[in-house]
C-alpha cells in the first residue's frame, strides 16, 4: 500500500482541472517519471508558486478537483511528486476513479470540514497522518491538532489494498 | 419502478457487483487513441499479459497529434501501430485514414444503441447520442478494458433534461449545450448520466445530438445519452441492414432501450430554448457562458473550427454559409480542421473548402491538435482564440492563451469581423470598422 502521510499543500480554489494539473503538451511522455517537473504548471491561483510543492505529500483543496480530461497523467504527476492523497469537498468522477485505480486516495470531506481545516491550518506548516483502518485523518500544526473522520467505499478501499484496479481485475475477472 | 436507458444498458451487461452500487459491466467496444493507450500497452507488455480481450471489439486511431510532429509523438504512434498489427486489430486508423476519434468511430458504424463503450478520453460521452452508455476513463480502466473487456462503474443515476421550444435562426446545438452547462455548472452532473430528451432533441440530426452529448463531461456527466429513434436508424442503416428485415424492425428493437415513463431520476429539468441566443464562454470554465451581445468588442487572434464537438460536415456547412463571398479580417488567422477524411472529402465535393480557403482560412488534416494545444494552431501567451471546441481551460490551446467557445456560425462571423460577433451583425459591424 502507498504512503498517505506527510506535509499538506493547500490549494484554495474550486474546479482545478486536469489541464492545470498537467498540461496536455506533456502527454507525449510515455513514462510517468518524465511528468515530475510539470505538476500544476498551469494552475491559476494567486500567490501559488511551483516552489510550494516542495516536500508536500498531500493536497487539500475545494470542490470538483480534477475536472476535465480523463488523463491519468494527472494522478501520475501527483504520484511521481510523492503525493498519493488528495482531500477535497468532491472530485470529478474520472479523476477520482483514476486515483483509486492507481492505488492512491481521493478523500471527500464535507464543505464545513474543509472550511474548518482551511481556516485552522492554511498558512501554517501542516502534516496529516492517515489511519485507513479506523478512517481517521490526524491533522497537525505546531499549535493545533485535530482528528477528522473520513470514509471511502468498500470497493475503493479494496483497490487501495490491492495496489490498484489492474491487480484487482486480473485476480477477479 | 421503471428504469432509465442507462440502467437498462447496465442491467443487460452486468458481470459482477463487487461492493455497494459498483457494477462491473462487460464492454461492447473499447476505443483507443495514441495519447492514453501506449502507457497501457507498455504496462501489459511489462506484466507479461500482452493480450486483448477481443480484437474485433477494439477500435484504434492515431488522432491527437497526426502526422507525428516530433520524436515523442512518433513513438506514441509507433507503439499504437505495432500493437494493432500484433493484436490483429483490423479497425485501426493511421495517417491517411485517421480523424478525430469521436467523429470517426460513429461514422464507421461502431456505435450502436444499447452498447457499452469506454475510451481513455473524456469526450467519449459523445457516443451516447446513439443511445449507448459511453464513458471516458483513465489509462488503468482502459488497460483492464483492453485485457478483460470489463469496466467498473457506480450504478447510473440520471439527470433528465427535456429540451423544449424552437431554435431561432443562428442558434445551434452548441448553443443549447453551452446554455445547459451554464445553468447546471461544471459540477452539475458529476457521477450522473445526462439524458437529453424532448421535441428539440427529437428534431435534431445525429450530428447535432453528438454535439449535445459531447459536452456532457463539461458538466461532470459520466455519459450523455439520447433515445435511439428513426433518425438513429437512418444514420446506422448502411451498417445494420443485414441484421434487420426493415427500418421499422430496427426501430422496434432499438426502442427497447428507451427509458420507462416511471423511471427514477435524480433530477428532472425542462430547458426551454425558444429565446436562446448565440452563446459563448468568457472565463476559464465551460459554465462561464453568456450571450454573444456585441456590447464589448472581444478581439481575437485566431479562429479554430474543428474538433469532436463541431468538426463534422453540418458544422462546416454552417460556417461556410456565413463565410461565402467574405474574407476574414487581416488581423486574424483562421484554421479549419475537418474532423475526418470523409468530412474533408464531402466538404471538397460541396465546394465548402473553396469557400473557407477563398475567405483566407488554412485547412489542416483531420486531427485533435489545436483543441488541446498540442499541434496545428497552438496559441502564444496573451493570444485569444474563438473556437468551436469544448474546453476553455487556462492554457488549454497554449500556455497563457485565452479560449472562447462558440458555435461554428459565430466562429465564422468572428473571423470576418476580427472580434466576437454573430452572423447577422457582420455587415453592420464591418461598416463600423471602416
Amino acid at each position: 500500500m502507498k504512503d498517505f502521510n506527510g506535509k499538506v499543500l493547500f490549494l484554495d480554489r474550486a474546479d482545478i482541472n486536469t489541464d492545470e494539473i498537467i498540461p496536455a503538451k506533456y502527454l507525449t511522455e510515455i513514462s510517468k517519471s518524465a511528468l515530475q517537473p510539470y505538476l500544476l504548471e498551469d494552475l491559476k491561483l494567486a500567490n501559488f508558486s511551483l516552489e510550494d510543492l516542495k516536500g508536500k505529500s498531500i493536497i487539500l483543496t475545494r470542490e470538483n478537483f480534477g475536472c476535465g480530461s480523463s488523463r491519468e497523467h494527472a494522478p501520475w504527476a501527483l504520484e511521481v511528486n510523492g503525493i498519493n492523497l488528495v482531500i477535497a469537498e468532491n472530485f470529478a468522477r474520472i479523476f477520482k476513479q483514476n486515483m483509486f485505480n492507481c492505488g492512491m486516495m481521493a478523500v471527500e470531506l464535507s464543505k464545513e470540514k474543509i472550511d474548518e481545516i482551511f481556516k485552522t491550518f492554511n498558512g501554517k506548516e501542516t502534516t496529516i497522518e492517515t489511519d485507513i483502518a479506523n478512517g481517521k485523518l490526524i491533522i497537525k500544526s505546531s499549535d493545533t491538532n485535530i482528528e477528522v473522520d473520513f470514509s471511502v467505499s468498500e470497493f475503493d478501499k479494496s483497490l487501495v489494498e490491492a495496489g490498484g484496479w489492474i491487480n484487482y481485475a486480473d485476480k477477479n475477472y | 419502478m421503471g428504469k432509465t436507458i442507462a440502467q437498462k444498458i447496465f442491467d443487460s451487461h452486468k458481470v459482477d457487483n463487487p461492493a455497494g452500487d459498483i457494477n462491473v459491466i462487460n464492454l461492447d467496444a473499447v476505443f483507443c487513441h495514441e495519447i492514453t493507450t501506449p502507457v497501457a500497452i507498455n504496462d501489459l507488455i511489462e506484466r507479461g499479459i500482452d493480450r486483448v480481450f477481443d480484437p474485433n471489439k477494439i477500435k484504434a486511431v492515431i488522432d491527437h497529434v497526426t502526422p507525428s510532429k516530433d520524436s515523442k509523438t512518433a513513438t506514441q504512434a509507433k507503439i499504437m501501430r505495432d500493437w494493432a498489427r500484433k493484436q490483429g486489430i483490423k479497425d485501426f486508423f493511421d495517417v491517411g485514414q485517421n480523424g478525430v476519434c469521436h467523429a470517426l468511430f460513429p461514422e464507421k458504424g461502431f456505435v450502436r444503441p444499447g452498447y457499452t463503450i469506454i475510451m481513455g478520453d473524456s469526450h467519449t460521452c459523445t457516443h451516447g447520442a446513439f443511445g449507448a452508455f459511453a464513458a471516458g476513463v483513465g489509462t488503468t480502466d482502459l488497460e483492464v478494458g483492453i485485457l478483460k473487456g470489463v469496466c467498473a462503474f457506480h450504478y447510473p443515476e440520471t439527470i433528465k433534461i427535456e429540451i423544449t421550444g424552437t431554435l431561432q435562426k443562428n442558434v445551434f446545438a452548441k448553443d443549447v449545450i453551452l446554455s445547459i452547462i451554464g445553468k447546471i455548472g461544471v459540477n452539475g452532473a458529476t457521477n450522473k448520466v445526462m439524458e437529453f430528451t424532448g421535441p428539440v432533441v427529437d428534431r435534431m440530426t445525429m450530428e447535432e445530438r453528438m454535439t449535445l452529448c459531447n459536452m456532457a463531461i463539461e458538466a461532470g456527466g459520466t455519459s450523455g445519452v439520447c433515445y435511439p429513434d428513426r433518425t438513429t436508424v437512418d444514420y446506422l442503416w448502411e451498417f445494420i441492414k443485414n441484421d434487420y428485415s426493415s427500418k421499422e424492425d430496427a426501430l422496434e428493437d432499438f426502442s427497447k432501450w428507451n427509458s420507462d415513463s416511471d423511471a427514477a431520476y435524480s433530477i428532472k429539468l425542462t430547458h426551454d430554448i425558444s429565446n436562446l441566443k448565440p452563446m459563448m464562454t468568457v472565463g476559464y470554465k465551460p459554465d462561464e457562458v453568456q450571450e454573444v451581445n456585441g456590447k464589448e468588442k472581444i478581439k481575437v487572434d485566431q479562429i479554430y473550427i474543428g474538433s469532436c464537438t463541431n468538426g463534422r460536415i453540418e458544422d462546416l456547412r454552417e460556417a461556410a454559409a456565413v463565410l461565402k463571398n467574405q474574407s476574414i479580417s487581416p488581423d486574424v488567422r483562421g484554421i479549419l480542421s475537418p474532423a475526418t477524411p470523409a468530412v474533408y472529402k464531402q466538404a471538397l465535393k460541396e465546394g465548402l473548402i473553396d469557400i473557407f480557403m477563398d475567405a483566407g482560412f488554412c485547412v489542416t488534416n483531420p486531427t485533435c491538435g489545436a483543441c488541446l494545444g498540442m499541434s496545428n494552431g497552438v496559441l502564444a501567451s496573451g493570444e485569444v482564440c474563438a473556437s468551436t471546441t469544448n474546453r476553455n481551460f487556462n492554457g488549454r490551446m497554449g500556455k497563457g492563451g485565452m479560449v472562447h467557445l462558440m458555435s461554428p456560425a459565430v466562429a465564422a462571423a468572428t473571423s470576418i469581423a476580427g472580434f466576437i460577433t454573430t452572423p447577422d451583425k457582420i455587415d453592420e459591424e464591418r461598416s463600423q470598422l471602416k
